[in-house]
């Protein structure tokens, strides 16, 4: 690979491990990882249940300290920065698309959309403009006042999506993003994943167990047991 | 984030309305009871505040309180009148007597016998009469709403049934008979018996036979001298009490709410609307903390720092706090205004309110410090847990 191509790189993880627990109890969840996620680029990561997927988007979205190993994101290796300067690194660089979505439901959607603006602590007005924007980019537009309790679950995935790309972060993670929805809305998420947050300048990084998604992804990572055996990129139909 | 926290607060208007409603019901305990408490230690001075004339009472160093008698020298008037700083002194006489109505009812009153002369000390407010007519012979001012119910015709006289005194009736004092020229109103004092005034040659001569009767000497200070200072003269010349109205109010209140155990009885009910505050606030937060726990955690996932977080729950628990001891303080108000001018004391001193918002407010920060510990051990990554 060329010079030009390492300036693309956004993360990089060498020999990541992480364990859980001391002794008896101890469980390894990463064994070793070695991983290049590249701007612009949709990377899935896949694999049998328990294998660490999940441990691993959280080690590189720096909500969890690996045990050992490298590991670079957006050329900055978090665990060397303290608590409140990685909280605040995150809030600058990362999206986040939970499995649970994690909406509060006692706010409408717009506000929902807005919290990482107001997080960065752009003031309540501004945000909620923006927020109302990227709603509109999300097909909600016409819903910004809504409860999360008054859409339906692709509606409310569009929410989350909307919230994790309100502040333009380059670094996408997002677990299991359809694996609550059914297939067809699941594909429609996947279209406005696509659609919306690919860019030139920012990561995506999905996991998911459906292989029926495995055809919008860039690349490919299968895991196993703590380890990324193997790197495929689809052909794309 | 603050206006989100308080969205997420007001959004789930059940555990809101929950949660303010038993602060609410804290805060009404809280400042019932003392008000209540103040209103009782308000009227153990009502005499003293009615008797506004004086600046000074002057008495026996061993008087504790209003309705204590402990008599002193004739001569202590006229040494009163000599300190320098006095304006005018005059004698005021006060003991419980039996009284002895027409239709043979009888009661314990308290008989106040005023300077010959001036009259001083008298009632605060007229109703029937005036105070003049104190000088007609045997002639007694008594109560024209009678506020405690002591002194009325039980059974009536003639035709008319039971009633209340009224300007021309006999009343027999310790035997002597005596005649209503008129009547007053007083302030309701924490001490029931009926109050009668006379004349102070009058009320001697009615009253048993004493070594010693002067039971007050009230005096006032001329302008511009200090009445403490006037006070500390006439103490030293004398050797007697010389308290200020304020300073005798005070030494009756401290007196009474010792002797009577009503603090620690008032105090026991406030202590426990505030630990009921405590319980019920701090369970509701809990809660509702707890319920937001996923939340919290996702912003602490998208970079809210712990001190983001806190600053968010204080915000909800001092709204909280501040909505529902408004509401209390509110109910309290108006419980007070339907209870005004009845016989349960009543009193919203500016302590009351303070000391009720201090109590919600600690009650609503301990809760806040237990909930928020949950908030502060979050692991950002529980988010990505199912
Ligand atoms: N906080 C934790 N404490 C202890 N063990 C954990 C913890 N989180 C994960 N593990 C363990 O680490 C291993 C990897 O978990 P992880 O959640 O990363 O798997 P996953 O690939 O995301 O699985 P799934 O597809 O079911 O979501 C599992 O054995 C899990 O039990
Ligand atoms: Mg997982």
């Amino acid at each position: 690979m060329s010079a030009s191509t390492s300036t693309r790189v956004a993360v990089s993880c060498r020999g990541v491990t992480k364990t859980f627990g001391e002794g008896e109890n101890a469980v390894q969840a990463l064994r070793g990882v070695d991983l290049e996620v590249l701007l612009g680029h949709m990377t899935m990561l896949v694999g049998p249940s328990g294998c660490g997927k999940t441990t691993l988007i959280s080690v590189i979205a720096g909500i969890l300290e690996r045990s050992a190993g490298e590991c670079t994101v957006l050329g900055e290796d978090t665990s060397r920065l303290p608590d409140r300067q990685r909280a605040a690194w995150r809030g600058r660089n990362v999206g986040f698309v939970f499995q649970a979505l994690n909406l509060v439901p006692t706010l409408t959607a717009a506000e929902n959309v807005a919290i990482p603006l107001l997080i960065l602590g752009v003031d309540y007005k501004a945000a909620l403009a923006r927020a109302g924007v990227m709603l509109e980019r999300v097909g909600l537009g016409a819903r910004t006042r809504s409860l999360p309790a008054q859409l339906s679950g692709g509606q409310q995935q569009r929410i989350a999506i909307a919230r994790a790309l309100v502040h333009e972060p380059r670094l996408l993670v997002c677990d299991e993003p359809t694996s609550a929805l059914d297939h067809e809305t699941g594909h429609k998420v996947m279209e406005l994943l696509r659609e919306v947050a690919a860019g030139e300048n920012r990561a995506l990084i999905v996991v998911t167990h459906d292989s029926r998604i495995f055809s919008f992804a860039d690349r490919i990572a299968h895991m196993d047991d703590g380890r990324v055996e193997r790197i495929e990129t689809p052909t794309r139909n | 984030m603050i206006r989100i926290a308080l969205r997420m607060l007001v959004g789930d208007r059940l555990k809101y309305i929950g949660l303010v409603a038993g602060l609410a019901f804290a805060t009404l305990l809280i400042t019932q009871q003392g008000s209540i408490f103040a209103g009782f230690t308000r009227r153990s001075g009502s005499w003293i505040r009615d008797t506004g004339q004086a600046d000074l009472w002057i008495m026996d160093p061993q008087v504790e309180f209003t309705e204590d008698r402990k008599a002193m020298q004739d001569s202590a008037l006229l040494k009163v009148r000599g300190v320098e700083g006095i304006e005018w002194a005059v004698p005021l006489y006060k003991s419980y007597v039996q009284a002895r109505l027409q239709d043979g009812t009888r009661v314990v009153v308290r008989m106040i016998g005023l300077d010959d002369a001036t009259l001083t000390g008298g009632p605060p407010i007229m109703e029937e009469g005036t105070l003049e007519l104190l000088k007609q012979d045997r002639a007694i001012l008594v109560d024209a709403r009678d506020v405690d119910d002591g002194l009325r015709l039980r059974r009536g006289v003639g035709d008319d049934g039971p009633r209340e005194l009224r300007v021309g009736d006999r009343v027999d004092l310790n035997e002597h008979e005596t005649v209503v020229v008129g009547t007053f109103r007083r302030t309701r004092e924490f001490f029931w018996d009926p109050v009668v005034y006379t004349t102070y040659s009058r009320a001697l001569r009615m009253a048993p036979p004493e070594r010693k009767s002067l039971g007050y000497v009230l005096a006032r200070v001329k302008p511009g001298f200090d009445p403490y200072e006037v006070a500390r003269r006439v103490e030293e010349t004398t050797r007697l009490r010389a308290d200020t109205s304020d300073d005798y109010e005070a030494r009756s209140m401290d007196f009474i709410l010792a002797k009577t155990g009503i603090l620690p009885n008032f105090g026991i009910t406030i202590a426990l609307g505030f630990v009921i505050g405590v319980l019920i606030s701090g369970q509701l937060l809990y809660n509702f903390i707890l319920e937001n726990q996923r939340a919290f955690a996702a912003m602490k996932a998208m970079g809210a720092s712990n001190m983001l977080l806190l600053r968010m729950v204080f915000a909800q628990v001092l709204f909280a706090a501040f909505i529902g001891f408004g509401l209390g303080v509110g109910v309290t108000a108006l419980v007070g205004q339907l209870l005004h001018d009845s016989k349960l004391a009543f009193h919203m001193a500016w302590q009351v309110p303070v000391f009720g918002g201090l109590a919600i407010l600690v009650c609503c920060l301990i809760a806040a410090a237990i909930s928020i510990q949950r908030v502060l051990r979050l692991e950002p990554a529980v988010v990505f847990k199912g």
